[in-house]
């Protein structure tokens, strides 16, 4: 399955030059951007690795474009994703936020049923992946 | 017409008897607004005969503390603090008849935190009041003392998107259709399809509550089935919009508590259950990490019309400070009534954290809103992907587009045309961060969307030529203009 998360996940993978173009309009918009990657892409698992801090003051994609390639070469068998801050009062949190890189294969999750009080179901989700150790589920 | 006070002072003020209402107090041309007031701007059409300062100083004294003879137990009261001030009053530019009045109240006058009591004042008797033709209610300036009374919106555009974990785009949705007669197992068929397909949310209708061919318990049930179903699918938290409305409040919260037991990030109310149910289910959704939707059924009774009623932009108003965390304010190019302008200024009223006085937009004040959270603003009624480019321009990145007809009429099915409307709108959003001139090569943008996407295709071949251009009945009565550069 293909995981849907982020601004971008029903377009066709970006292009580095797509990429960079987004993160420039982040730049520009005085948002710090920051690379993140993670091998557990379960829908509420909101703290993903950070590769580095968010980049502050950072006038030029180009750095961060340098600094995913790192990423990627680490990382290159997980999920990453680009994500701009706002500091702006009364916004302060995450702007923009997309997918630059998946796994090859990408499992998805298990979904599971257990009978409640009533009809209800209690659902969990797991991603299959999760079976393994952090650090070895995509290798 | 703004000349000075004709208010009585001392003894003759309260000789037994009729007196003007203009001579009593409500009108006062040299008062100066507080910054703690209330202000209110109605536009009165007064009967023929009738002068118009007369009937906005009524219209003061009416909403305020006036019968309609004088009496004497005023002077157990700090009556000339409590009296409502017109002061101000302006013909509408191209409307015979009618006249602005700007009515100042003091802060006192109101209940802290009460929709219930502010609105018993400002739109209470004075309605009626029968030296008048029609009277509407155009906007309101709340003042950041009384602001900071209210709870405002339960969660807020920023954390519904946190929870979500969707940013950078407006959210998707869709009303189930049809809006009556499906089970609750086909109805939740609806629900999963359109958010498997790439909507984050579905929404029940207005008129969806508990009846024969569906009852509450069963669409829950169903349409948690479906939730969980498509996040597992898709990896994203989806939505679906649990309409709670009911008969008693008692209901609603029983309604509202099932919900939260089975996992539901959502629920929602129609605006028909009223303003004290209303401020109650906030805080309920506050107390409940829910997110609230309001539908803003019945509206068009009383908003539509520019001579008589309520302006929506008023009702905007007073639900950010009742504390919802959606409310449908327009689609602009859909079916439903909206001037782009006037829609504008709803928009903004939602979002802002401060309206500056805009007339072009029906916004008569400016507004602080002292940090309450922002309101999402729905845009629903007769949408489909083909107007992608237009609704992002006219409507922004923090809004709900609801597709329902644009969704489920989709020729290839209701999966399908979610993902038809996700793709078009992801395509238009990487075009306008690209700095491409999304607005004017729209229609070229989701033609190459649509080479690697056959259901976008399929939308944009059946809905090339769906509009609604009607004249709009409820248009600012202003509009820019141009002034010399110094």
């Amino acid at each position: 399955m293909r995981i849907t998360q982020g601004t971008f996940s029903f377009l066709p993978d970006l292009t580095d030059d797509q990429i960079r173009a987004q993160v420039q309009y982040c730049i520009d918009n005085c948002w710090a951007v920051s690379i993140e990657f993670t091998d557990d892409p379960h829908p509420r698992n909101t703290y993903w690795d950070m590769f580095g801090h968010p980049m502050f003051d950072n006038p030029d994609a180009a750095a961060v474009m340098m600094e995913l390639t790192a990423c990627r070469k680490a990382y290159g068998n997980r999920y990453i994703r680009i994500v701009a801050f706002d500091s702006t009062h009364g916004w302060e949190s995450v702007r923009l936020s997309f997918l630059v890189n998946r796994p090859e294969n990408e499992p998805g999750f298990r979904m599971e049923r257990t009978e409640h009080r009533g009809r209800a179901q209690r659902y969990s989700i797991r991603p299959y992946s999760s079976d393994r150790p952090a650090g070895e589920r995509y290798a | 017409m703004n000349d000075q006070s004709m208010t009585v002072r001392g003894k003759d003020r309260y000789k037994s008897g009729v007196m003007e209402y203009k001579k009593m107090g409500y009108w006062e041309p040299d008062y100066e607004p507080k910054d703690t007031d209330v202000i209110a701007l109605f536009r009165v059409t007064p009967q023929d005969g009738v002068d118009p300062v007369e009937a906005s100083a009524a219209v003061a004294g009416e909403s305020s503390t006036a019968t309609w003879t004088v009496v004497w137990t005023d002077r157990l009261t700090a009556a000339e603090k409590y009296r409502a001030k017109c002061y101000r009053v302006d013909p509408v530019p191209n409307a015979k008849g009618e006249y602005f009045a700007y009515i100042a109240y003091d802060l006192d006058l109101f209940e802290p935190g009460s929709i219930a009591n502010l609105t018993a004042s400002i739109i209470g008797n004075v309605f009626g009041f029968k030296p008048l033709k029609a009277l509407r209610l155009e906007d309101m300036r709340l003042p950041t003392a009384y602001v900071k009374t209210f709870q405002g919106p339960a969660t807020g555009i920023v954390v519904e998107r946190e929870r979500l974990n969707c940013f950078g785009r407006p959210l998707l949705g869709a009303t189930v259709k049809p809006k009556l007669g499906l089970s609750g197992r086909n109805y939740g068929r609806v629900v999963y399809e359109a958010l498997k397909g790439g909507l984050d949310f579905t929404k029940d209708d207005e008129n969806i509550n508990s009846q024969p061919f569906m009852h509450w318990r069963d669409r829950y049930l169903y349409c948690m089935e479906a939730v969980n179903k498509a996040q597992a699918e898709t990896g994203e938290v989806k939505g679906t919009y649990l309409n709670v409305t009911a008969a008693t409040m008692e209901d609603m919260y029983e309604r509202a508590e099932f919900a939260r037991e089975l996992g539901s990030v959502i629920v929602m109310i129609d605006l028909v259950i009223g303003y004290t149910a209303i401020q109650s289910m906030a805080k309920w959704a506050r107390r409940n990490d829910m997110i609230l939707h309001l539908h803003r059924a019945g509206h068009s009774t009383y908003t539509r019309q520019r001579s008589h009623g309520v302006s929506f932009r008023v009702i905007a108003k007073w639900m950010r400070l009742a504390g919802v965390d959606h409310i449908h304010a327009g689609t602009v190019v859909g079916k439903l009534e909206g001037d782009p302008a006037t829609t504008r200024g709803y928009y903004d009223i939602c979002r802002e954290e401060k309206n500056p006085m805009q007339l072009e937009h029906g916004l008569f004040f400016e507004q602080d809103w002292a940090s309450l959270n922002r309101m999402m603003p729905v845009a629903s009624g007769g949408i489909h992907a083909g107007q992608m480019h237009q609704l992002l321009d006219h409507l922004g990145e923090d809004v709900v587009l609801q597709f329902g007809g644009g969704t489920i009429g989709h020729p290839m099915g209701i999966a399908a045309g979610a993902t038809a409307n996700r793709v078009a709108l992801e395509a238009m959003i990487l075009a306008r961060n690209e700095g491409r001139d999304y607005v004017n090569e729209g229609p070229e943008i989701l033609q190459a969307a649509a080479k690697h996407c056959q259901p976008l295709r399929q939308a944009l071949d059946t809905w090339k030529d769906v509009t609604f251009n009607y004249a709009s009945t409820d248009s600012p009565d202003f509009v820019p203009t141009a002034t010399a550069a110094e």
